[in-house]
């Protein structure tokens, strides 16, 4: 996070940015979320649109997306507030990217939790497949950052990859999904271990067990 | 009105009054960076921490903690003492310790409470976090290493200017104040941040290194770069003024000031007359004193004399003037430069009657021709806050960029004799109607039309006075009270035709049309009237001479004297009482005291400082039309007086925030 910074305002990025607007199904869109909003809120949706336009970023150099300067500029105008308090926002939430990223953000959860679970591996095998912490591969396919807690330590270690978390990570699943989604191919997203379906407990409830079936006052019991 | 206690003394303070209020009302010192008595709470600091009882067992911070009912505060415990120190502690983690090389030093917040609250010394000795230097202008110098994101600065300019320009990007650790792009800070009051800045990294670029604060005397002056007559103090060391700060004066300037009232200081000691000049054949020679007083009394005026009177000067020098016009047997006064002849039978036709605290509580105002940003920056600050509070505003004349918002009507006057159905419904429905008159509507002849629009409103009714004339001089309403004014304006002196003619500091004259009339021109600046004189008498600057002013609300103010003028320049009043002797008259006064004696005497008002009486607004013709297309009078906010433009630092402003000139950063 230290590393962020807003992508420099040259003439080039002017030239390719400068003529954003809405594409008509995101028009829609952005009308929907702005009428959410009581009259005179709407600055309100500078978030939701932040990602909208992020998105739509996106689709057009089909990667995760990012908020160039005349993006954020576009939104500030459609929103009639000042630029300055939409790139605050820009800048202060890490779901938005400053600078450009490749077809995958693969977001490596760093924290205690997954740590302990062996995130190290997991970042090995990120590495291994080229990627370097910070940086979008020659190919543009990977942009590998390491981040804060997501709130999936009961499945840790995680990564999220655009907008698909996988969790109960092994190195070889990592490689396995990376490979996947390399080869166009969409990997099973959420848990990766066997026999789990979401974040329950492997091999059954381990605390408060005789609770499964009907309701017991353990109140006795303490 | 809650009562509490604060360190065992018992108060009440009033409804919705926080906690550091009541420790303040207590009279108990409570060290703070982020409040600030007239920007909204951030409470972002954490340096004001106290321990009130009841409430969780932690300190709590008392900028937003609301007082109530029955608190017990302590801002004298072992908890409160750990909790500043530890605050302090984290504050200086990653400030850097610069404070030598810092223009800060001596007037910072930070030095002065770590000394007060802080441990002593550091138990930090891992590296400091660096920040990227910020460009914010020709005015404004930045060391964001040293900032402490309080957001004063980001508050202020989204709250009191009313231009979103500077925010805080990033997060944690990593927030960053920056204007956006790092594009220059660009309003009229954007150099107040330097002045909110608890620490150094905000510190004013003209004056980098230039001296430290206690090295500087201090004098109470008066502003005169327009006619709001901000409250100033002038820093001077030796014979040069270094800088000018506000001083707190809630009835005028609250506490800011114009960035051209602060930085057209160094137009003080550029392009000054210095010494006496003669014009022979045609060309300005260096003369001296006794040469010109011999040449002006060759002159033999007699009671062909008239006098001018510029934008800048004070009462006092008028008053001499017209002192020594009035032994010659002249009434040939004017300050009116530029041509204007509106009535001046009835003085409160021509003032802000409102008054600039009045206005915040306006309910609906028409502003007629004044662009007010430029024309009184202080004045459309106190708008916003009206606007704030729910105020309509309407706005006759051509667009301009407001910071409240308002609805144009139209550029030309003669909107004012048929306004649209809503306007007069909101004008007539409101409590407190408000009709403020600028510059360049006066100049179209729109008082008599605005007075009868007043009338049909009541703008004049019990507690309140709504009909405002927003005058651009700091010397007019002072001018118009000595009757530095004609029927017909400065026509009148033209057609009198005088062999004399006096301009006191008048640059804005057309002296084309006094081209047989002696010229003598008694100023500080080498400006334009000076480029029309026969003969230059070199006098003093607003800050080299004591004085009465009085702004546009009827506001008489006293200056004092900060320097002396350079060379052989002389105080104004002591040049006209020695034209006196040369022409041989009497006027009666040897010395200030006896001038500004006589002042009193004849216009009693000037001698007692604060709002002068004009009595009750005249009876307005109801048959009054207005018609014309209004022009501002300013067309450059950042030159408009000859010292403005003798100003380095202003001529930059201009050059690069009006006409997006490119500076090139020299290397550090």
């Amino acid at each position: 996070m230290a590393d962020r910074h807003l992508a420099p305002d040259t003439p080039e990025l002017r030239a390719r940015w400068g003529a954003f607007a809405w594409t008509a199904e995101n028009a829609a869109k952005a009308r929907e979320v702005v009428a959410r909003y009581p009259e005179g809120r709407q600055r309100s949706a500078v978030m939701p649109l932040l990602d909208l336009a992020q998105r739509q970023v996106g689709a057009e150099t089909s990667t995760q997306g990012w908020l160039p300067i005349p993006v954020m500029e576009y939104v500030a105008h459609y929103l009639a507030m000042p630029v300055i308090r939409v790139v605050e926002v820009a800048t202060f939430y890490t779901m938005y990217n400053l600078v450009p990223v490749g077809r995958f953000h693969v977001q490596v959860c760093g924290t205690t939790p997954c740590m302990l679970r062996g995130s190290d591996d997991i970042m090995a095998a990120c590495k291994a497949k080229g990627m370097k912490k910070g940086h979008t591969s020659a190919d543009g396919l990977w942009t590998l950052t390491e981040v804060e807690c997501m709130g999936n330590c009961a499945s840790a270690p995680m990564v999220q990859i655009n907008d698909d978390n996988y969790e109960d990570l092994t190195a070889a699943d990592m490689t396995r999904i990376l490979d996947d989604l390399a080869a166009g191919r969409q990997p099973k997203t959420g848990t990766q271990a066997p026999g789990r379906h979401t974040v329950e407990p492997l091999g059954g409830p381990t605390s408060l067990a005789a609770m499964v079936d009907a309701n017991h006052d353990y109140r006795g019991e303490w | 009105m809650p009562k509490l206690t604060v360190d065992g003394i018992e108060l009440e303070v009033p409804q919705g009054a926080t906690v550091l209020q009541a420790c303040e009302l207590a009279g108990k010192e409570i060290p703070r960076f982020c409040y600030h008595e007239r920007l909204s709470i951030a409470g972002n600091c954490r340096m004001c921490l106290v321990e009130v009882a009841p409430g969780p067992p932690k300190p709590q911070a008392s900028c937003a903690l609301p007082a109530a009912e029955g608190q017990v505060i302590r801002t004298d415990s072992a908890m409160v003492k750990k909790a500043r120190e530890g605050v302090m502690e984290f504050l200086l983690i990653n400030h850097p310790l610069d404070c030598p090389i810092c223009d800060q030093g001596g007037e910072c917040d930070l030095q002065d409470q770590s000394v007060a609250y802080g441990r002593g010394s550091s138990r930090y000795h891992e590296h400091k976090r660096a920040v990227t230097e910020k460009y914010m202008g020709p005015l404004i110098k930045t060391t964001m290493t040293r900032c402490i994101h309080c957001t004063r600065c980001v508050r202020f300019s989204e709250e009191v200017a009313g231009v979103d320009e500077i925010g805080a990007l990033y997060r944690g650790e990593n927030t960053q104040i920056t204007t956006y792009l790092e594009r220059a800070a660009f309003h009229e009051m954007s150099a107040n941040v330097i002045d909110l800045c608890p620490v150094g990294a905000l510190t004013s670029r003209p004056y980098a290194f230039e001296a430290r604060p206690w090295e500087l005397k201090k004098t109470l002056g008066i502003d005169v770069s327009d006619a709001c007559g901000a409250n100033i103090r002038l820093d001077s060391r030796g014979r040069e003024v270094l800088r000018i700060l506000p001083r707190v004066n809630d009835d005028v300037n609250e506490e800011w000031i114009s960035d051209k009232a602060r930085y057209q200081v160094d137009g003080l000691t550029r392009r000054r007359l210095d010494a006496v000049w003669l014009r022979r054949d045609g060309k300005l020679e260096k003369a001296s004193w006794d040469e010109a007083f011999k040449a002006i009394a060759r002159v033999k005026p007699g009671a062909s004399i008239a006098a001018v009177a510029g934008d800048m000067v004070d009462c006092e020098t008028m008053f001499a003037a017209k002192a020594l016009l009035g032994a010659l047997g002249s009434t040939l006064l004017e300050g009116r430069q530029t041509g204007m002849d509106y009535d001046t039978s009835n003085l409160a036709a021509v003032n802000f009657n409102s008054t600039f605290a009045g206005i915040e509580t306006a309910d609906a105002i028409l502003i007629v021709g004044s662009q007010v940003r430029t024309e009184a920056p202080l004045v459309n600050v106190r708008l916003r806050k009206a606007v704030k509070r729910g105020a309509k505003v309407f706005l006759v004349g051509p667009e301009w960029e407001t910071t409240f918002g308002g609805e144009f009507l139209g550029e030309n006057l003669s909107v004012l004799n048929a306004l649209p159905a809503h306007v007069n419904e909101a004008m007539a429905k409101a409590e407190r109607p408000t009709i403020i008159v600028g510059g360049g509507a006066i100049a179209k002849g729109a008082i008599p039309a605005a007075l009868a629009l007043g009338e049909t409103w009541k703008v004049v009714r019990e507690g309140w006075n709504g009909f405002n004339a927003l005058h651009l001089a700091a010397a007019r309403m002072g001018g118009l009270m000595l009757g530095f004014a004609q029927d017909g304006g400065i026509a009148d002196l033209v057609a009198a035709k005088p062999k004399l003619l006096l301009s006191l500091g008048a640059d804005e004259v057309d002296y084309a049309k006094f081209a047989d009339s002696i010229v003598v021109y008694i100023g500080h600046h080498g400006d334009k009237g000076a480029h029309a004189a026969d003969i230059i008498l070199p006098a003093a600057a607003f800050s080299e001479k004591a004085g009465t002013y009085v702004n546009t609300e009827g506001r008489v103010q006293m200056a004092d004297k900060a320097v002396f003028a350079p060379g052989d320049a002389r105080e104004d009043w002591t040049i006209l009482r020695a034209l006196a002797d040369a022409l041989g008259v009497n006027v009666n006064f040897d010395s200030f005291e006896e001038l500004r004696e006589r002042m009193i005497t004849a216009v009693p008002a000037l001698g007692v400082e604060g709002l002068a009486d004009y009595g009750k607004l005249p009876k307005a013709k109801k048959s009054a039309k207005a018609d014309g297309v209004i022009g501002y009078p300013i067309r450059d906010f950042y030159l408009t007086n000859p010292i403005a433009r003798a100003s380095a630092t202003m001529q930059r402003c201009s050059a690069e925030l009006l006409h997006g000139q490119d500076f090139a950063e020299a290397a550090e």
